[in-house]
């Protein structure tokens, strides 16, 4: 069972981690969580996106939930903003797709292509 | 498009409460199974609605994109307890906050499974640390009673919640708080 014990644990132990977090800035990992992202299938996403990221103990990365990106037939949105670099939109994002993106865009730096907004609207119209 | 869960309505209400910008939200299941009866609740103390708004944002209809506060989230809530032979209710007072209550009969067949609630609960807190959660679940004599500000005062101030550390202590609690409810050890 879970106590508190250990969370008071996981305190001590981790806050050195975070004032290194605080000299680096995050990576963020934003979804839509609107009701049309979350029909589509969000909520998965985003746990998948949450575990990724605590799997791999990925301290630099930050994932967050935003409303309506404005999209709303290409739900589930995922949209990822590398410090210095553009944002990069991923549409109809399922769970199995995550962790392609975690390994190749926010760990290696290169974006998935074949997940992006602009390649599926120049392959699907 | 319609919600397969009734945990995914209430991840919906809680974003509307998010965009209301509540500090608190309360979120409140109750199972009896003696009454036939399933309870959801939403609370919180963010803006409120005034009489009009509170009118307008249950017919999915009437919502003006422009200020897109609240969209065919309340409509498909209500719409899914009335099928099930509950009840729905949104009480609201500007400035003060607005609570969300939608009963389902259990038996009923049109009843949709309460689903993922851990999963709901877990990335609403993981998203919004700036916002307390009280999230308290009842199966007939057993409760399940989760509060991020008892979370943030043993963990202090400065120790995030989405360190991938807290995550997976916040998730681990919660899934077996929920599996004790429905008869696990």
């Amino acid at each position: 069972m879970k106590t508190l014990q250990e969370l008071e644990e996981i305190r001590k132990r981790t806050l050195d981690a975070i004032n290194l977090r605080k000299d680096t800035e995050a990576i963020r990992v934003v979804v839509g969580m609107a009701t049309c992202g979350i029909a589509a299938g969000a909520r998965p996403v985003l746990t998948a996106f949450m575990d990724e990221v605590a799997k791999r103990n990925l301290s630099n990365v930050v994932v967050a939930q935003t409303g309506c990106i404005g999209v709303c037939r290409l739900e589930p949105i995922v949209e990822i903003y590398r410090p210095g670099e553009e944002k990069v939109t991923y549409v109809k994002v399922t769970p199995d797709m995550v962790g392609r993106i975690v390994t190749e865009h926010i760990v290696n730096g290169n974006a998935v292509r074949d997940y992006t907004i602009g390649y599926y609207e120049a392959h699907n119209n | 498009m319609m919600m397969k869960e009734i945990s995914l309505h209430v991840l919906d209400i809680i974003q509307n409460s998010i965009a209301a910008q509540a500090s608190f939200i309360e979120i409140c299941i109750e199972i009896s199974h003696e009454c036939d009866k399933l309870l959801v609740s939403v609370s919180d103390n963010g803006c409120g609605m005034d009489e009009q708004l509170r009118k307008r944002v249950e017919n999915p209809y009437a919502t003006s994109r422009t200020t897109r506060k609240v969209g065919l989230g309340i409509p498909m809530f209500k719409a899914s307890a009335e099928a099930a032979g509950g009840m729905f209710s949104l009480t609201s007072k500007l400035g003060e906050g607005t609570c969300i209550q939608a009963g389902y009969k259990l038996s009923h067949w049109d009843c949709p499974p309460l689903g993922d609630i851990a999963q709901t609960v877990y990335t609403s807190v993981i998203c919004n640390e700036n916002i307390n959660f009280l999230y308290l679940h009842r199966v007939d004599a057993r409760e399940f009673r989760f509060d991020t500000r008892e979370i943030r005062r043993t963990l202090g101030e400065d120790v995030p919640f989405n360190l991938p550390e807290v995550m997976a202590w916040i998730k681990e609690y919660l899934a077996e708080g929920i599996h004790t409810l429905y008869g696990g050890a």
